[in-house]
């Protein structure tokens, strides 16, 4: 936690670097997606793209940095549920799918 | 009870390193990672599904998602400098920079609204075209209406709510810092529907 | 803050409009109590139908209006549905969860903790006010054209989307003022449990260690997270089901869906009715934990004090309730075991579905090892929290062959299932809500309910509960399904149909029985005996307040020295030493 002003006057310079490199990847971001590379590493590309930018977003300017173990506790619980969630898709695409495009 | 008699109001409890307000927040925060999930799963669900639309098929303009992208990332950085000055008492450069992000947000407001949505609409583009649009109106205007949430309370400190500057700068600046935190993950959101809806 | 201005606040801003946790406790005690018997009425009604089918309703059967029953006053089939789906509904979010986390959590937790107030009062106003516009409504939905929503608690698409949709009334029907009454309740809860969670964290005493937190709070914990991060799910797919039906996008719909010979191509297509069936019980499944952990909380605290002694395994306790919360979330798809998701993914949410079976008998056993050879006080509260323990039992175990995905196909959509979960919720949660009012009753009013009545209200409470859920088990071991407006139209149904008129006598014989509770209520507010500050001789700080506890709750800031259950310590001059007393206090 920036909380001394010596340490706020430090991270100025900081958030504005931060700032600099998100711009640089939403560029990067977008010169990728016009590359012809295939669905699975252009999905991949554009979300490791995406995850660096947040990380950044969440460590810097939200201060993430300097929290403590109780936050990163649940954050980490709501990252567990989140990618349950994600995983929804998954489940729905497992067996019974591929025993309809047997029958059908 | 007035709120000012309450522990841990402006001083951060010692195990947690947090005042109330800002665990708060987070804990906020963290159930909208859970809402965003669900929309994000029931993405990949229809997309997964078959009859979702192409990238080729669908007719979002990159350029004018890169230029909002940049527009949020811009009023990020704005919103944690309109903190940091509050932190080193500069007050005039921090109502500065907060004006700065309510100007941002609400630029990319109107190109989202008058430049996408409207302009859709009016070519017959609906939500009930095809799931794709479906989850995109949904997910942007969800995004969105957080915005729109966002800078009701940005303008709320600005204006009526700048008055506890004056009766407890560090209250209102952990205010600021907490408006911050939800602004930065509104950010964090688009950052990733951006590629999602318009790259993909 | 100046004294001047915490005193004499106004009437609105006293009793209406108030910031003070407990004022909040009790309207939301309150007003969920008023919801509990409401939904509990549109029951009695629909009994009525379900043991003397074809039959007009007695006495109230010319009021209910064009929606439920017909010129005759028999209730129509789409009248059927919509009180089920209310029923349903209002039970589980506008009754039990409001009363066992927004009355229950809201009175005691923040006085177990030693707090003067909640973390965020106004927050905390809010989140009481976002539920009663919620519960308006829902109330609001039977009168508007088409009557309520008549989905079922669950909403399934896509029955539900199409709902009344095609009603002149387009959008303001049943269906949509339901999602939107979700919506807001949900927000509810949410700003409800970040309140809870800071509140526990944060604002505990000096020396109330998490270990020293009273069972009762950490329920209350662990209910907050569940509240936090299952509820945003279903909002999304509540908004998600209000798209399809304001502006017909089909998240939820099928490509090529034909309903009754009609295809219905105003939907696009290409959406997943499943997809809702995931996002629902992903909040449905840990929302039936938010259910029952506040009722284990309550338990646990009327059982130590009245067996005199410790909790038994109180560590063990907690990390069940921690390790039950978790895995609340990953068992929901065991209500879909019929959707056909494949082997590979029944076999996984069986077996955590097993899994979570543990630490629930963890619990249960530790409550009853409590009472082991203890010499019991057999008062009111404690009637209510025995009879909780075999009832819970039956409902856990009853649901083992439901959590099978074999045995399931069988049992699925039943009224063995009704039964299940009923004997979980009905004489399980609400005996332990009833033994909690009767046990907190002097603390919030300073007055004693009276035992006679609370006799009189106890027995038939608990031998009706088991008149109408029994049945139930056995009408669905025959087969017979819960949606049924008149099961005797098959065989299989009418060799059951003398269970099912035993049932619907037992829910009438229930509503008579709460006349004793709702007597000795408002009675005993009143003019009931008068008691004293502690008159359980309870060890938790919520006794060391005045009765009632006044504004900002304690005359000085309590410390805490030790555990939450030090009762018969061997040596002790009283049998309980209440955690805010220091040794040279005590001795």
């Amino acid at each position: 936690m920036a909380s001394s002003i010596e340490e706020v006057r430090k991270s100025v310079r900081l958030y504005l670097m931060v700032f600099g490199a998100l711009g640089v990847l939403t560029i990067v971001t977008v010169l990728a997606s016009s590359l012809n590379v295939s669905v699975a590493v252009g999905v991949f590309v554009a979300l490791a793209i995406a995850s660096v930018k947040g990380t950044l977003v969440a460590t810097y300017f939200m201060h993430l940095l300097g929290e403590r173990s109780t936050l990163y506790w649940v954050l980490i619980l709501a990252a567990f549920f989140f990618l349950l969630l994600i995983l929804i898709p998954v489940m729905m695409h497992s067996e019974t799918v591929h025993l309809i495009d047997q029958v059908t | 009870m007035s709120s000012e008699l309450l522990p841990h109001t402006l001083e951060p409890h010692p195990v947690t390193g947090m005042y109330n307000g800002k665990f708060g927040l987070w804990l906020f925060l963290a159930s909208e990672v859970m809402l965003f999930g669900a929309l994000f799963s029931a993405y990949i669900l229809l997309r997964t599904h078959g009859d979702f639309p192409s990238h080729e098929e669908t007719t979002l303009n990159y350029k004018i998602g890169a230029l909002n992208t940049f527009l949020l990332i811009t009023s990020s950085v704005t919103m944690v400098m309109a903190w940091a000055s509050f932190k080193l008492n500069e007050p005039s450069k921090g109502k500065l920079y907060l004006w700065l992000t309510v100007f941002l947000s609400v630029a990319f407001l109107v190109i989202k609204i008058k430049f996408e949505y409207l302009h859709k609409i009016h070519h017959g583009i609906t939500p009930d075209t095809s799931t794709f649009y479906a989850i995109y109106y949904c997910m942007t205007g969800l995004h969105g209406l957080h915005i729109l949430g966002g800078v009701i309370v940005m303008l709320y400190f600005l204006l009526p709510g700048f008055g506890l500057w004056r009766k407890n700068p560090e209250q209102f600046t952990n205010r600021i810092e907490c408006t911050g935190l939800y602004w930065h993950f509104v950010d964090l959101v688009w950052i990733f529907l951006f590629p999602v809806f318009y790259l993909l | 803050m100046s004294s001047d201005h915490t005193h004499n606040p106004g009437f609105i801003r006293k009793y209406v409009f108030s910031v003070d946790h407990k004022v909040i406790g009790v309207q939301y005690a309150v007003t969920s109590l008023i919801f509990l018997f409401f939904g509990f009425s549109l029951m009695m009604i629909m009994r009525w139908q379900l043991a003397y089918p074809g039959d007009a309703i007695p006495l109230i059967g010319g009021w209910l209006g064009q929606y439920l029953v017909d010129n005759n006053g028999v209730l129509l089939p789409e009248g059927y549905n919509a009180l089920g789906a209310m029923h349903g509904t209002i039970m589980v979010f506008l009754g039990v969860v409001p009363l066992a986390v927004g009355g229950f959590g809201n009175y005691v937790m923040p006085l177990q903790i030693g707090a003067p107030d909640m973390a965020f009062p106004r927050l905390n106003m809010a989140s009481y006010w976002v539920y009663v516009l919620g519960g308006i409504a829902m109330l609001a939905s039977f009168f508007v054209p088409g009557g309520a929503a008549n989905s079922g608690w669950t909403s399934y698409p896509p029955l539900s989307v199409i709902a009344n949709v095609d009603n002149a009334h387009h959008f303001w029907n049943g269906q949509t003022i339901w999602l939107l009454g979700m919506v807001l309740l949900i927000t509810s809860s949410l700003l409800g449990s970040v309140n809870f969670i800071v509140t526990i964290v944060h604002l505990r005493v000096k020396g109330l260690t998490m270990f020293r937190l009273p069972f009762f709070v950490w329920a209350q914990l662990v209910t907050s997270f569940l509240l936090l991060l299952a509820f945003p799910p279903l909002e999304a797919a509540g908004v998600l089901q209000l798209m399809d039906r304001a502006f017909d996008t089909s998240f939820f719909m099928p490509t090529g869906l034909v309903v009754s010979g009609v295809v219905r191509d105003e939907y696009a297509g290409g959406g997943s009715p499943l997809l809702w069936q995931h996002l629902f019980w992903f909040l449905a499944h840990p929302e039936v934990y938010v259910l029952i952990l506040p009722a284990l909380g309550i338990i646990g605290e009327i059982i130590a004090n009245n067996t005199r002694r410790p909790l038994w395994g109180y560590k063990t306790l907690v990390y069940s309730v921690v390790f039950l919360g978790f895995m609340s979330f990953v068992v929901w798809a065991h209500h879909m075991f019929l959707t056909g998701m494949g082997t590979t993914m029944s076999n996984f949410f069986q077996t955590t579905t097993m899994i979570i079976s543990i630490p629930s008998v963890v619990i249960l056993t530790a409550m009853l090892l409590s009472l082991w050879n203890a010499s019991i006080r057999f008062n009111v509260p404690m009637l209510f929290a025995l009879s909780f323990l075999p009832m819970f039992a039956i409902g856990g175990l009853t649901g083992l062959p439901l959590g099978l995905s074999a045995s399931d196909i069988q049992l699925h959509d039943t009224y063995y299932v009704i039964g299940h979960f009923h004997y979980v919720v009905a004489p399980g949660t609400i005996m332990a809500l009833f033994a909690g009012i009767y046990f907190w009753f002097p603390k919030v009013t300073g007055r004693k309910m009276s035992t006679l009545l609370g006799h009189l209200h106890f027995w038939p409470t608990l031998l009706f509960m088991n008149v109408i859920f029994g049945p139930m088990l056995i009408i669905g071991l025959r087969g017979v399904s819960r949606r049924l407006w008149d099961q005797t139209e098959y065989v299989l149904g009418a060799e059951v149909q003398g269970w099912t008129v035993m049932s619907s006598w037992g829910a009438w014989m229930l509503g008579l029985s709460q006349l004793p509770f709702i007597i000795n209520f408002f009675y005993s507010a009143v003019a009931g005996k008068k008691s004293v500050e502690n008159p359980w001789k309870a060890t938790t700080l919520e006794w060391a307040a005045p009765s009632p506890p006044p504004h900002g709750n304690f005359a000085e800031v309590p410390v805490v020295y030790r555990g939450p259950y030090e009762y018969s310590v061997p040596g002790a001059k009283e049998d309980f030493q209440p955690q805010h007393l220091s040794d040279a206090k005590l001795s």
